[in-house]
């Protein structure tokens, strides 16, 4: 516990994050480890936790039939994995394999969320962290839509 | 710190500008299915040429035209110049059809440099999207071999499909080395690529640069500078240590025929590389 404590202090995602709340987040969370190739994240499953990657690589991708696999973007050690435990109806929307050894720190949705509902303020700690990576992706989306390698641009 | 004249090694320094030189076509190298360098030799009685990265020549193809197109090869070699273009308008279709022993027309060399001297005794990360990567290129040639001048070195590059990453082969010899950090990433991948996937602003966060103490060389499309910069102050760095290439429709090469005038400066001869801080003010100009 104190050693999960010591990981989830110096992850990058909870960075300045009061120690007392650090505390309260170890109950929810678990050491888990991922071999190259095997999926994390299944679309349509239930989105039950979310992760904190402490090491190796990880690819979120989406299957179209006929043309298989398309990548749509890679997360490493430091970064999270998987905001849809936030948002109901708490089901995974694309899958994410790892490609190579991953470890990380699996945060359980459902204890987190019953946590940030009894203390508003934790809720809000995390929030704004979310708030922080969502506006991240959205303006990294909205750039790769723009396919400004492209030759119309 | 660097101000635009000081970054300037070459402004116009050329007796008869506008006076085009032949110079024979060594190789002609399919870089990417839509991208092509051109390695040429001066004809005539200099074998030489001089340049400094960052700065750019007109090429011109005989009865179809001249472009302007940024030099990508070592420095160091004179003999050899070099320059990557892609294929896409008539000047640069009839460039891509040219094979050994063809002549082209050369004008050069013009502009500013990027900014080698005062980012000594520095990190240097230089982020390079796209075709990009080619005008960067020199300078990657010349912080290498000059390798105990310079801190950490970090490369950031991102291209649009991994068959479109440029220079593959030199690449896989620089990351190869320990004292050269590089990442590449593409915005868009299938089948078995293991590479990142994402756009090329999302490597400055995990990329090992001391923010403090770095100069920052940014060469890509406008928009993909534009959100390098902001994630470069989001990390930290000043804007008075960044540096962008810009590009218009650059024509006569000397400031003169006002082709590539954005605002008060004009990209020939006062770029086409800036300090970000001199022209922070035009880059999100609409009207320019």
């Amino acid at each position: 516990m104190e050693n999960l404590e010591r990981v989830l202090s110096e992850h990058p995602f909870f960075a300045g994050l009061q120690p007392e709340y650090i505390k309260l987040l170890v109950g929810c969370a678990s050491n888990v480890a991922f071999k190259p190739g095997e999926f994390i994240l299944r679309e349509g499953e239930p989105a039950e936790s979310f992760y904190l990657i402490r090491h190796g690589k990880v690819m979120i991708e989406t299957f179209v039939a006929g043309k298989g696999s398309i990548m749509i973007r890679t997360r490493e050690a430091g970064e999270i994995l998987g905001w849809s435990w936030l948002v109901p109806p708490y089901k995974w929307h694309f899958d994410a394999r790892a490609l190579e050894v991953t470890r990380a720190i699996a945060l359980d949705g459902k204890c987190l969320r019953g946590k940030c509902d009894e203390d508003y303020r934790l809720g809000y700690e995390i929030m704004k962290r979310f708030n922080a990576i969502i506006a991240e992706r959205l303006e990294a989306t909205r750039l790769q839509l723009m396919d400004i390698y492209g030759d119309h641009v | 710190m660097a101000t635009m004249s000081d970054s300037k090694t070459n402004e116009i320094n050329l007796t008869e500008p506008m006076i085009t030189r032949p110079f024979r076509v060594n190789r002609a190298i399919k870089d990417t299915h839509d991208t092509f360098s051109l390695e040429l030799t001066p004809s005539g009685n200099s074998n030489k040429f001089d340049f400094a990265p960052g700065q750019f020549n007109m090429l011109y193809v005989f009865g179809v035209g001249e472009v302007p197109i940024s030099i990508s090869g070592d420095p160091a070699k004179q003999s050899k110049l070099v320059h990557t273009t892609r294929a896409v308008g008539n000047v640069t279709k009839a460039m891509n059809k040219l094979k050994a022993g063809d002549t082209l027309g050369v004008r050069g060399p013009f502009g500013t440099a990027w900014p080698v001297k005062e980012a000594e005794g520095e990190d240097v990360v230089l982020v390079a999207g796209g075709i990009g990567l080619a005008p960067l290129r020199p300078v990657i040639y010349h912080l290498l071999a000059n390798r105990g001048q310079y801190g950490k070195i970090a490369l950031l590059y991102g291209a649009r499909t991994p068959e479109d990453i440029l220079f593959q082969k030199t690449l896989e010899k620089w990351r190869s080395r320990f004292d050269f950090e590089m990442y590449i990433t593409v915005d868009r991948a299938t089948g078995n690529w293991k590479g990142n996937v994402g756009v090329v602003t999302q490597l400055i966060p995990r990329s090992p640069f001391d923010p403090l103490n770095c100069v920052a060389m940014i060469c890509g499309p406008e928009i993909m500078m534009r959100f390098t910069v902001l994630e470069l102050e989001k990390r930290g760095v000043t804007t008075n240590k960044i540096y962008v290439s810009m590009e218009r429709n650059m024509k006569c090469g000397i400031g003169l025929c006002g082709h590539c005038q954005l605002g008060r400066t004009f990209i020939c001869k006062d770029g086409a590389v800036y300090p970000y801080s001199q022209i922070a003010d035009l880059f999100t100009k609409r009207e320019l």
